[in-house]
């Protein structure tokens, strides 16, 4: 018995370069960055008061209509999954009435959701109002029944609903008429890369014949800003916040938090050929695991990564340690975890060595953290996304702010130029790490489809 | 050792429950679980872990008996219980009591030298988990330092100082994955390992999603189910605005709040706890001589339309069941009885009936139904594990528990008020729906 073969038929995102996939993809290929101050509340003060935002985005009213409540990490989802949805030739959900599967001629169980959501956006003002006024200074504890009363007026049960992480699964059902396995996982930074994987699982499985698979997320709020500041786990290089996303440079102080959404349409090969859809590229394999090291540090021999990474290779029947039959490396392009901070960038570079050994050098090997920010839960999808660009165009796109070689970073980094893969034999085959605060490590492998 | 090898071919193995580690409001273990189940004992009483009178709930169902993990992690991590959320506290403690049960002996607790069952990246861990609330105490007091001069809260001296009153691993505590973060570092648990957020349903997804894991022979044995405590000021605060709780009096007998399936629902009472079930390879179960309680035969999961009839509601559920039931390749009149969701809350319960009677038809109301939450509570993402741990029971001992019920179901469904009674059971069925639509159904079998 074969294993069902799992194929990518849609694709759409909204990022802080854009929400086109083509435009965005082109501002890539360009070295732009989309960091640039706060604008979203008064960080003025904030150790990091930059952040790479989505800027100009506003839902479809039609799709609003679903869910005039969601918070912007659902908007970001539901405007991502229609654009995946049309890419994929399965209509315009927005004239759809929420039928969307039924008329695309998915059976409606057989159309399921797995995302990497983040919670929604807390009502900061409200919140810290009312904990003030709950606040008993000589108590030094709060006075839960002030806080009750204080708390019950300001806080309102939709904005408080949309905080649940598994609201923009809800929406995403109603828009597209989706009744088949639903999930949400929170696993950080590595959520939608995990989400993706498993969607393929639940394919191959039989459990479903389409899935929406990616995740959503902003942290650019107060709440947010604050628990990243604490752990020091951010850039705060407010002098020069366009380059301050530095991923395998030396100079690299952090991360740069960023938000938005990608979503894919997945499908087994049997329902995307019945229907002639466009491929855009296979799913090879998908490895996850856990650190199970500390809380706050990764394995520093980058052995966890190196699992995930090995799992992916072995269920894409892939050798790492050989080039493939043209002499190429075995993958021709690894999309980096590549946060920008210290820690990752030097460990994610020794389980690249570890698992491709001598290979390791010959691999472009790029973070497109260094333009688009770090999307957090959102950050795996798309740089899936970026992976199949890359098979589809032949072009790899750089890691920008690249300025200062690192020597614990001494792969083959794409340094601030994007680069024609095409006379080397472009790009096949694809790896897509992604990395958790909390240990867990997932990879996919896209390569190009043939039947 | 079956390798990924095996799982490219196709293959799909068979995967057993060898352990159950449960933290209710009946007490810590299994067996309080169980006995305070078979003996009809309501768990329901006042809330006492935050002041209830400025809320419209004053009862809930907590875990009194469980005060803090640092009796059920390895010496050497005590400190971390410090960084740890309720929720995750009752994770861990969960995960260590189904090893126990399990025999399965991982590295946080084995003697020196000791044989560990499995090798750690054959040891997967999918938990499910909760919104963990920021703890408001603790918040307030660095918020606190940052106003103005009126009083009110000043953002700009946060950010510049005020900041810094917080604790640094502040956001570490609140993250959902933290559960899975300490069970798979405390156990050396190296395989694929997830967080699902589905509020009711993450237990039983999770438990869900480890099956197929192993099925797959991604994993050997996982740990799997959920945990959560709602118990806190943000927790409760939510529940109430959902309109989703009972509003009750101090004095009121805790067993007559909770009605499920009842035209008189008064709503859910807040509950808290986890059940973490050990979920192995019967293959590898076997060799090691493990004795299983139960089978997990099929799952399924299905998503439910926000709006609409409840008719319209219980699609996802019907989807979720049917799927269960074509995965173990068994059918609906093989069913003996039903752990259902029914927290109680009119809307909710409503559609859960009716997928329930789609599935079943009349049949449904000659169908004992296991009903957990007018005893527990509504134990949120902790649900789907104490529900599977129950169900395991009861097919190990051929024995129904006792039900209690606060008022009088509807009459096409069996739950009222029974004492416990022995049974033939072969197929039990676990069912849960969710806030948010995600439905997930689980069948075990006796063999």
């Amino acid at each position: 018995m074969s294993r069902t073969r799992v194929v990518i038929t849609g694709m759409g995102w909204v990022t802080p370069l854009g929400d086109d996939v083509e435009r965005v993809w082109s501002r890539l290929m360009r070295g732009d960055s989309g960091l640039a101050p706060v604008t979203r509340f008064d960080a003025a003060t904030f150790s990091t008061n930059f952040a790479s935002e989505v800027r100009g985005f506003e839902l479809d009213p039609a799709l609003v209509e679903f869910a005039p409540d969601a918070h912007l990490n659902s908007r970001f989802a539901m405007s991502a999954a229609a654009s995946a949805w049309k890419s994929a030739g399965l209509g315009d959900v927005r004239s759809m009435g929420g039928e969307a599967a039924r008329r695309a001629k998915i059976e409606p169980g057989r159309l399921g959701i797995y995302l990497g959501a983040g919670e929604g956006t807390p009502d900061f003002d409200n919140f810290a109002a009312s904990n003030l006024m709950g606040w008993d200074a000589d108590a030094r504890d709060t006075d839960t029944a002030r806080w009750s009363e204080a708390a019950l007026v300001r806080l309102r049960h939709a904005s408080e609903m949309e905080q649940e992480p598994n609201m923009t699964a809800q929406h995403l059902a109603d828009v597209f008429g989706a009744r088949g396995p639903s999930f949400n996982c929170m696993t950080a930074c590595a959520a939608s890369t995990q989400a993706t994987g498993e969607a393929a699982e639940i394919l191959r499985n039989g459990d479903a014949d389409v899935m929406l698979a990616g995740g959503s997320h902003t942290m650019i709020h107060p709440l947010g800003m604050t628990g990243f500041i604490r752990l020091t786990a951010m850039s705060s290089r407010r002098d020069d916040p366009a380059t301050a996303s530095r991923p395998f440079d030396s100079t690299r102080d952090g991360f740069v938090m960023g938000e938005g959404a990608g979503v894919l349409v997945l499908e087994t090969l049997e329902h995307a050929t019945r229907r002639g859809a466009r491929i855009l590229a296979e799913v090879a394999g998908y490895g996850a695991s856990a650190d199970a090291y500390r809380i706050t540090d990764i394995q520093p021999d980058g052995v966890g990564a190196g699992a995930a990474m090995r799992q992916a290779l072995e269920q894409a029947e892939i050798d790492p340690a050989k080039p493939d039959s043209s002499g190429r490396p075995p993958v021709q392009y690894i999309s980096a975890h590549g946060t920008g901070t210290k820690e990752n960038d030097s460990i994610e570079t020794r389980a690249v060595k570890l698992v491709f050994g001598e290979q390791a050098k010959r691999i472009p090997f790029s973070s497109v953290k260094s333009m688009f920010g770090h999307l957090i839960q959102a950050a795996g999808a798309v740089e899936l996304m970026t992976c199949i660009k890359a098979i589809e165009t032949g072009w790899v796109p750089p890691t920008i702010n690249l300025r200062h070689p690192d020597p614990e970073c001494d792969l083959d980094y794409v340094p601030n130029s994007a680069r024609d893969m095409r006379d080397r034999g472009g790009v096949d085959i694809c790896l897509s790490n992604s990395f958790g605060f909390g240990g867990q490590n997932n990879t996919i492998i896209v390569k190009r489809f043939s039947p | 050792m079956v390798s990924a090898w095996a799982y490219n071919r196709g293959m799909s193995r068979r995967v057993v429950i060898t352990g159950l580690g449960v933290v209710s409001p009946m007490g810590v273990g299994i067996d309080a679980l169980w006995e305070g189940l078979c003996a009809g004992r309501c768990a329901i009483g006042p809330m006492t872990r935050i002041d209830a009178s400025g809320f419209a709930c004053k009862h809930a169902a907590e875990a009194k008996e469980f005060s803090s993990a640092r009796d059920y992690v390895p010496k050497n991590y005590r400190k971390a219980v410090k960084v740890m959320a309720r929720d995750t506290e009752i994770a861990v403690a969960a995960a260590k009591l189904a090893t126990e049960d399990a025999g399965i002996v991982t590295k946080g607790y084995a003697e020196e030298n000791a044989a560990l069952t499995y090798e750690p990246g054959r040891l997967g861990c999918q938990i499910g988990a909760g919104l963990i609330n920021a703890e408001v105490p603790e918040l307030s007091a660095a918020l606190s330092t940052a106003t103005d001069g009126a009083g009110a809260f000043s953002l700009a001296k946060w950010g510049a100082s005020a900041v810094n009153n917080l604790t640094p691993l502040w956001m570490l505590k609140y993250l959902p994955n933290m559960l899975a973060c300490h069970v798979t570092i405390i156990h050396d648990a190296r395989g694929p390992s997830n967080t699902l957020t589905c509020s009711e349903a993450s237990g039983l997804l999770s438990i869900g999603e480890s099956m197929r894991v192993i099925e797959q022979g991604r994993a050997d044995a996982c740990f799997a189910g959920g945990a959560e405590s709602k118990l806190n000021h943000m927790g409760v605060l939510r529940m109430q605005l959902s309109g989703r709780v009972a509003p009750t009096e101090g004095e009121e007998d805790g067993a007559s709040i909770v009605r499920p399936f009842d035209k008189d629902a008064r709503g859910l009472v807040i509950g808290e706890g986890g059940g973490i079930v050990m979920l192995e390879s019967e293959e590898t179960a076997t060799v090691r001589g493990a004795r299983s309680y139960a089978r997990v035969l099929g799952f399924g999961a299905g998503q439910s339309p926000s709006r609409g009839d409840a008719a319209r509601r219980a699609e996802g559920m019907v989807v979720a069941i049917r799927s269960a039931l074509r995965d173990g390749d068994v059918e609906a009149a093989e069913i003996d009885a039903i752990v259902p969701h029914g927290a109680g809350v009119l809307r909710d319960d409503e559609a859960e009936l009716a997928a329930l009677r789609e599935v079943f038809g009349d049949r449904l109301a000659s169908i004992p139904l296991m009903l957990m939450s007018p005893m527990v509570g509504e134990l949120s993402a902790g649900a789907g594990g104490v529900a599977v741990a129950a169900a395991a029971m009861a097919l190990r001992h051929q024995m129904l528990p006792a039900r209690v019920h606060g008022g009088s179901p509807d009459a096409r469904v069996l739950a009222g008020r029974a004492e416990k009674r022995p049974a033939t059971l072969r197929r039990i069925l676990v069912v849960t729906n969710s806030l948010g639509g995600q439905n997930a159904a689980l069948v075990l079998s006796s063999e």
